[in-house]
């Protein structure tokens, strides 16, 4: 299966696993490139060998055939100790040692390896502050003193303890309740963002993939790959049933999180400030020929929708910040689309005003634009497949070069890229089965 | 005594019997005791735990193993302590061996049952940050698998504290000495404390091998696994 990912650190070929006895293998020739850096996810249904696979790549299980190459070097034969001590290992269990301190449980690899323990009490301290427990309090003690939470922190800790550029890890918050886990994924984000491993990640939720990812790998039975490629990607165009499936609903909403407030283009509302008069107002709005006038403060912070009936109705010396209804929703331009889109259905608006951090009026966000996106980038994904293969029929061109949106007017700054041509450091994955 | 009581007469005989005529004999016989226990019980666990690992690791070892322990259990005592005297000749040899075979059974079935008590998630984790399969062993399970182990070791050194009293018939000494003389002699004067010496000296022997080994498995259980 060819793959355009550039100098991957681990590359899996036409790795096999069959277990004595079993009629089908396992994992069946499976050809995967995992992208140095990156966090790849294996994500399928139970029993779809994912988490063979991951135990396939440190050699925890033994290939029947295949070859794995880590870093450009053949480790299928080599010694497994001493390959699993460059490669971190989380497993939803955890594993903490019990007899050990949670420091000793944390130096365990550093010791392996042999060093010095002065460097090795430096590191324990280091790893424990990472994970965010205070080395002070927690150094001499025993795993039963931990919640769930805190044994995972101290099992990523130990994972990392000698720096290894490779993580595995095998449902890491499966067991842990849904509240610890998000604070969990945020930190986990968080320390990658700075720690840049390459990471492959088992999970069988697809939110967690999607969260986590810079890559899913979606796995059927015997570890076949059905897409492999960017979350947004994935969820723009899912390549056939099983895939999408797999996503489930609302597969089309969870793309939004991918895009943001920012990288989309704002609408421009005529805007008065609230001391401006009536007439003053009534100009502004005849010359942008709009419906709706926004109502700004001293400080540019939007104050009031004020509607072109209201300004009819008014007489001249009313003050305009008494009219029209009061601005309530607000979204910032780092906020994603999906945000955008709960707060409009929430705030039963069709349209956001965008403001900046200090609440200053930036533009607004209509639903239109929310709803181009989402095919935008449906059409984007889809392109990025026909370059890809035959297989795929070919892009309506429409759909490229203007907003499908029947009722809004097409925006030519709006529209996309007309060539659709993807990033190339952005494309990836295996090209469709 | 003025108002003797002829319950109270046995015991004060045998005291008397113990202290003022044997207090030499009491001495050596049960330091031959102690050690002829404690060499066979160090012996045994030494086997038995090489066996439970095996046993443990290769699951088709596991009944032939425990089988064959249990079997040495069931054979009469009197029998073992002289099956092998053809081989090794009289005294301690034969008793040892017959000693350690019957500490075999509780040691073993302990080791295996400490280890197979392990949480794969524990010994997976460990093998998965690059532990050799013996440093696993050696650093996680054996560790984590020593409370039980060790309690099978205290069962067959309280076993073996009995059983040890045969010896005598072999040549072996021990405490099973006075029981031997005293059934020989009776009904003779000061028989019946004979006996009742050497079976009241097995017993408290038993019982401070028992209360010593339970003081040295608590020191030697790891802090964070004791309860």
């Amino acid at each position: 299966m060819p793959s355009d990912i550039e100098d991957p650190i681990i590359s899996l070929r036409g790795l096999t696993k069959r277990y004595r006895g079993t009629a089908s293998p396992a994992v069946d020739d499976l050809w995967l490139d995992v992208a140095r850096g990156e966090v790849t996810v294996l994500v399928g249904p139970s029993g779809c060998g994912k988490s063979t696979t991951l135990r396939l790549i440190n050699r925890m299980i033994e290939p029947t055939s295949g070859t794995i190459i880590f870093d450009g070097a053949d480790v299928t034969k080599v010694n497994p100790d001493e390959l699993r001590r460059n490669i971190g290992y989380v497993i939803q269990k955890v594993g903490l040692f019990p007899h050990h301190t949670i420091g000793d449980n944390v130096a365990t690899v550093p010791r392996l390896l042999g060093w010095k323990k002065p460097k090795i009490a430096a590191r324990v301290d280091e790893l424990l502050d990472l994970v965010g427990l205070d080395p002070s309090i927690y150094r001499d003690r025993y795993p039963k003193e931990l919640s769930g939470g805190q044994a995972q922190r101290v099992g990523v800790a130990r994972a990392l303890g000698a720096d290894p550029p490779v993580m595995l890890m095998d449902e890491p918050f499966g067991a842990i309740d849904p509240i610890t886990r998000e604070r969990l994924q945020n930190e986990f984000l968080r320390l990658q963002a700075e720690l840049h491993k390459t990471i492959v990640f088992v999970t069988h939720d697809i939110d967690e993939a999607i969260k986590m990812g810079d890559r899913i790998a979606i796995l059927r039975e015997r570890s076949e790959v059905a897409q492999y490629d960017t979350p947004e990607r994935i969820l723009s165009f899912p390549v056939d049933d099983f895939v999408s499936d797999f996503l489930g609903s609302g597969s089309t909403l969870k793309g939004l999180n991918f895009e943001r407030v920012r990288d989309v283009e704002l609408a421009v509302y005529p805007k008065v400030r609230g001391d401006a008069s009536v007439a003053e107002a009534r100009r502004v709005l005849d010359d942008a020929d709009e419906k709706w006038l926004l109502i700004l403060d001293g400080r540019g912070r939007p104050l009031r929708w004020v509607h072109r009936r209201d300004l009819r109705a008014a007489s001249d010396g009313d003050d305009l910040t008494a009219m029209g209804n009061r601005v309530r929703a607000n979204i910032e331009p780092q906020a994603t689309l999906r945000d955008a889109l709960e707060e409009m259905i929430q705030s039963n608006h069709s349209s956001l005003v965008v403001v900046d951090g200090s609440g200053s009026y930036l533009g607004c966000l209509d639903i239109e634009v929310v709803t181009s996106a989402i095919h935008r980038m449906q059409a984007t994904a889809r392109k990025h497949y026909a370059d890809l293969t035959a297989d795929v029929p070919p892009v309506d061109a429409a759909l490229l070069t203007e907003s499908s949106d029947p009722t809004g007017t097409p925006d030519p700054t709006e529209a996309p890229d007309p060539t659709g041509t993807p990033d190339p450091t952005e494309s990836a994955g295996a090209a469709p089965s | 005594m003025v108002l003797a009581d002829s319950r109270f007469d046995g015991i004060s005989s045998w005291w008397n019997y113990m202290t003022v005529r044997v207090p030499e004999d009491v001495r050596q016989r049960t330091l031959e005791h102690a050690a002829l226990v404690l060499q066979s019980v160090l012996i045994a666990t030494l086997i038995a735990v090489v066996l439970g690992i095996v046993a443990h690791r290769w699951a088709l070892t596991k009944a032939p193993l425990l089988g064959m322990a249990s079997v040495f259990l069931t054979i009469p005592s009197l029998a073992l302590f002289t099956l092998f005297i053809p081989i090794v000749g009289l005294g301690t040899p034969p008793s040892r061996i017959a000693l350690v075979m019957y500490a075999l059974l509780p040691i073993m079935r302990n080791t295996v049952a400490g280890l197979d008590g392990v949480d794969p998630a524990i010994a997976e984790s460990a093998k998965g940050v690059g532990l050799s399969q013996f440093q696993v062993l050696r650093r996680v399970e054996l560790p984590l698998a020593w409370p039980v182990i060790s309690t099978g070791i205290r069962i067959s050194l309280l076993l073996t504290t009995g059983i040890a009293a045969i010896a005598t018939l072999v040549g072996g000494g021990g405490l099973g000495e006075f029981i031997k003389d005293g059934l020989s002699a009776y009904p003779l004067g000061f028989s019946v404390e004979q006996v009742w010496t050497g079976t009241v000296l097995t017993m408290v022997l038993a019982l401070i091998f028992d209360a010593a080994f339970g003081l040295l498995r608590h020191f030697t259980t790891p802090r964070g696994i004791r309860n």
